[in-house]
């Protein structure tokens, strides 16, 4: 490399050598620059690739796997569905309203490359304390940003979730899912196969902006990163919404080969991605580009990161018809090159050859060498238990008004859920989010999940349990789970601790998706979240995006509690697993087990609760988890407006297990639900049949929250005063009262 | 009988409504591009809602410079019904075919929600047969619908009986609780003085088939189906 260069490589003078052993000559330094960002942890996956590997994907409804803009899967007569989930985590701490846009735009895209037309956002959030003003300002603005962006282009914003907590003061995550319904027979991919095909740049300019955004979100959060603010790119929803419109209009010609996103890396990672799956060459012009600023370099163009901009590429003879469909569009566009036979990736610029380097160079970077090493455990599994708690009426309201309990309607009031007429449970209605397919007695169900708290104190299990609550938050719809994409959130790798981390969450989720039979169809690793001043890295948190399919739009259900007279039953046993619960947080009390992951209980509560609403016995379901039976039920009984009586004394647990566990543990494998009392007997008959432990537990009744222990009462509460609470405790912390 | 629903670049309620007219409805409906629109193809017209323009400069003020509302225009004089949802409101008001204006909600975010909306007149062309004080549930999702005009203007469409849907709260009274954006005298549609050009900031279109509806109910229908009978 030349010592005088003038950019700045993050690559190891290992990964240099390396490269200029495979090229067989030096790089220039724009080859360099191409293969610096290509080698970086967020485009080549180098810390990640092989771990990754252990997760299953296979299945008979898989029709694309992880390795494209995203995964696909079969939902029956010819219809796919795909979807993604990426994170924009630096963007985001750095310029939230913008960096969390572009999240937005990015994933869009994602879809459209597959020929879906994306049909619903969703995305999952974790800011640090809510009382900071750093996160008040992280959070308003991350918040509106979706908004703003998803809002314009007409895709609904459907699901998600907000965690709080301390570890994402600096590093907020900010995932963001998209998922698009299409056909299969009209599936595309994104890959060069067809030498001659010309190859044209659609949509926004290419400017100076989001340059190395990549080799930015491949380093730790620092002082300097408010230097990095021109690494965020800046959206453009209404541009988006015109080339949606335009992608789309484009690929029902059939001329179309081929589109991909350009998103991290630019046009270097979309155009050696492309010519390395299909095998072939690239040959592009740089001076027919439509930039936005005079006097861009080619290294410039070739690593700009900016929005709303797609590749396609198109048979010569289809170029007119496509580009009529583009100006209509009102979209500018170049022709900049075409597909070739020569294995190489070629760019001229003022009629000289600057780039000719093989494609499989750029996207097949050198493993990256890590050590995993188990952390010093932080507390001991103590035995240690606070004392029984002797106010559960008032400890009941105080969790319904933790950041992480209390009602999430702030944010996706600000989202339009309903644009596209296909929303049929909406945010907050139910355990997942439920679209329909218009014209047809299907739907699917999405939802996504992932708890920190659990996931720091035990990886293996917190992120076992992250895809059995997500398959049981879809399950509690009426769908069938079918296939999940994640995103993991990490600190940084090169530190032990963390690659630990990471590869305990992989077995962990692995484990549990072997068990429960899903597949994962596609992912994506955001490491270094961590902030360089204070060392802290976030919480390990990999959200596991959870799609299930309904095929009777009959049997859709929700949480609210529906009549009086309904009997209440619960489904799972309750163990002593309070570690990282709410309550524990709230009193402040650092200890405990967190709860296990069990494939065999999974699966006996899913397959019960999967029958039970095929047959029509179940009128409301829920899945318990955060805050525990306690927050379920006040949950179901604030959105059915209606009352409930239960007797904690009936709930499955073993012998030893405090009242404080009862209602508040965060045991995996259990579901409330409530069904006509001629039908209860029947659904205990089903979860014996199917192993599941179950109780009838109580009835729904017409005015107050109340749970006895036998005949005494140890918990009354009005329904409105908690839903009072449960409401306005986000506004009041984000606004003020 | 023929309708149109009018694209602009921008427009992404345009499909839901067609969904509605042509698969629930079964009117003859065609989506027309703003540049091809011609009034003399059409017996009426729907402006749908979305961000026409992105809401660059204005909500709706660039689209009502097109060429399409000065066919929307003549539409109008001929007496031929048209309807702005949303969007298209801010469109009617920003072309002048309809008085006032759209402001920033109270709140100053955009809200999606369902609320409860009031009919105070069946003396228009889409609101006739629904009995006065009718309650419909019917989803709003903008972030500029704060109606809002001047007190003569308001006297105006007071007395001329233009003020067709009032946002109301569960029991069917104007409150402040029921009026989600702050709206004046809680409007939340008007018609012009021949009765026959209705602009409103709920979706009617996303409340016509009962699976979409929380509350089981297709209220949108009552207006949309106003179309079958052109």
């Amino acid at each position: 490399m030349d010592e005088r260069s003038t950019i700045k490589v993050n690559l190891t003078q290992k990964e240099i050598k390396e490269a200029k052993i495979r090229l067989g000559r030096e790089p220039n330094e724009t080859e360099l620059g191409m293969i610096d960002v290509m080698w970086s942890e967020h485009c080549s996956y180098k810390s990640s690739r092989k771990i990754l590997q252990k997760l299953p994907k296979e299945g008979k409804r898989v029709v694309v796997g992880p390795g494209y803009d995203s995964g696909v899967v079969d939902i029956n007569d010819d219809d796919i569905v795909a979807f993604k989930v990426e994170s924009h985590n630096h963007p985001s701490a750095i310029e939230p309203y913008n960096g969390a846009a572009t999240g937005v735009g990015g994933i869009i895209r994602d879809i459209l490359c597959m020929n879906c037309r994306p049909i619903g956002l969703l995305d999952s959030l974790r800011f640090g304390n809510p009382q900071s003003s750093h996160s008040k300002w992280l959070f308003q603005n991350v918040v509106k940003g979706i908004a703003d962006y998803g809002n314009c282009t007409g895709i609904p914003t459907i699901a998600g979730e907000v965690e709080f907590d301390e570890s994402f003061e600096t590093n907020c995550l900010v995932n963001v899912g998209c998922l698009g319904f299409g056909k299969l027979k009209e599936l595309t991919l994104g890959r060069m196969d067809n030498p001659g095909d010309i190859i044209i740049l659609v949509g926004g300019s290419t400017g100076r902006d989001g340059i190395h955004g990549v080799t930015f979100a491949s380093r730790v959060i620092g002082e300097e990163s408010e230097l990095d603010r021109p690494a965020v790119q800046i959206g453009d929803p209404f541009v988006k919404k015109l080339a949606i419109e335009a992608t789309l209009e484009a690929l029902r010609t059939g001329q179309v080969t081929a589109v991909k996103d350009l998103g991290g890396g630019g046009l270097t990672c979309a155009l050696s991605e492309m010519s390395s799956k299909g095998k072939s060459g690239v040959e592009i012009d740089l001076n027919v580009i439509h930039v936005r600023e005079g006097k861009m370099t080619p290294y410039e163009i070739l690593l700009s990161e900016s929005q709303e901009r797609m590749l396609f590429t198109v048979i010569p003879e289809g170029q007119r018809k496509v580009l009529e469909i583009f100006e209509r569009w009102g979209l500018s566009y170049s022709i900049i090159g075409k597909v070739t036979n020569t294995g190489n990736l070629v760019a001229k610029y003022n009629n000289r050859i600057i780039v000719n380097i093989p494609p499989k160079l750029l996207t097949n970077s050198p493993l990256a060498v890590r050590v995993a090493k188990k952390p010093r455990t932080r507390s001991k599994k103590s035995t240690s238990k606070p004392a029984i708690p002797n106010n559960i009426s008032e400890l009941i309201f105080r969790l319904l008004k933790t950041p992480n309990i209390a009602s999430k309607d702030i944010v996706y009031r600000q989202y339009d859920h309903e644009v596209g007429v296909r929303t049929v449970l909406k945010p907050g209605d139910a355990d997942a989010a439920v679209l329909r397919l218009i014209g047809k007695n299907k739907a699917v169900a999405i939802k996504a999940d992932c708890n920190s708290a659990h996931c720091f104190l035990d990886p293996y299990n917190g992120h076992a349990s992250a895809v059995a609550e997500a398959a049981r938050n879809v399950v509690a719809t009426g769908a069938e789970p079918i296939a999940i994409t994640d995103c993991c959130n990490f600190g940084n790798p090169e530190n032990p601790n963390v690659y630990w981390q990471f590869r305990q969450a992989i077995n962990g989720m692995s484990y549990m998706l072997k068990g429960l039979k899903i597949p994962c169809v596609g992912g994506n690793v955001s490491f270094y979240n961590e902030d360089e001043t204070t060392g802290n890295a976030v919480k390990p948190s990999t959200i596991i995006v959870m799609l299930g399919l309904i095929e009777n739009l009959k049997l859709i259900t929700n949480i609210a509690l529906k009549r009086t007279g309904q009997s209440i039953i619960l489904i799972g046993k309750t163990y002593s697993e309070l570690g990282g619960s709410q309550y524990y947080r709230l009193i402040d009390f650092p200890k405990g087990k967190p709860p296990s992951a069990v494939v065999s209980r999974e699966n006996a509560s899913i397959k019960t609760i999967m029958q039970a609403i095929r047959n029509g016995y179940i009128t409301a379901a829920h899945d318990c988890s955060r805050g525990g039976i306690s927050i379920t039920l006040a949950e179901m009984a604030i959105k059915g407006d209606l009352g409930l009586k239960i007797d904690a004394k009936l709930i499955p647990r073993n012998p030893n297990v405090r009242i404080d566990d009862l209602l508040f543990s965060e045991s995996n494998a259990r579901f409330i639900v409530t069904t006509p009392k001629p039908h209860a007997t029947k659904v205990l008959r089903l979860a014996r049949k199917k192993g599941a432990p179950a109780a009838i537990i109580g009835k729904v009744s017409s005015d107050n929250y109340e749970i006895t222990w036998g005949k005494s009462r140890i918990a009354q509460n009005s329904i409105d005063q908690m839903k009072e609470a449960w409401e306005r405790a986000i506004p009041e912390v984000m606004v003020g009262p | 009988m023929k309708t149109a629903i009018i694209q602009f670049p921008g427009s992404n309620c345009d499909l839901d409504i067609f969904h509605v007219l042509k698969d629930v409805l079964q009117i003859e409906t065609n989506l027309v591009w703003h540049t091809n629109f011609k009034s003399v193809d059409y017996d009426g017209a729907i402006l749908p809602g979305g961000f026409s323009y992105g809401d660059y400069l204005r909500a709706g003020i660039i689209a009502a410079h097109s060429p399409a509302i000065s066919q929307i225009e003549i539409m109008a004089q001929e007496g031929k019904p048209i309807i702005g949802i949303c969007n298209g409101f801010q469109i009617l008001i920003e072309s002048e075919l309809l008085p006032g204006a759209l402001l920033s909600n109270q709140t100053r975010a955009f809200i999606c929600k369902w609320v409860n909306i009031r009919v105070e007149t069946n003396n228009t062309y889409f609101t006739r047969n629904i009995p006065k004080g009718t309650i419909l549930k019917i989803p709003i999702a903008h972030a500029e619908g704060r109606y809002t005009i001047d007190p003569k203007g308001l006297k105006d469409l007071r007395e001329n009986d233009q003020i067709v849907l009032r946002y109301v709260d569960e029991t069917g009274n104007l409150t402040k609780i029921g009026n989600p954006n702050g709206s004046m005298d809680s409007i939340a549609g008007i018609c012009n003085n021949n009765r026959n050009v209705f602009g409103l900031m709920p979706h009617p279109e996303r409340a016509s088939e009962k699976i979409l509806s929380p509350f089981y109910s297709s209220d949108g229908l009552k207006i949309l189906s106003k179309f079958v009978h052109i």
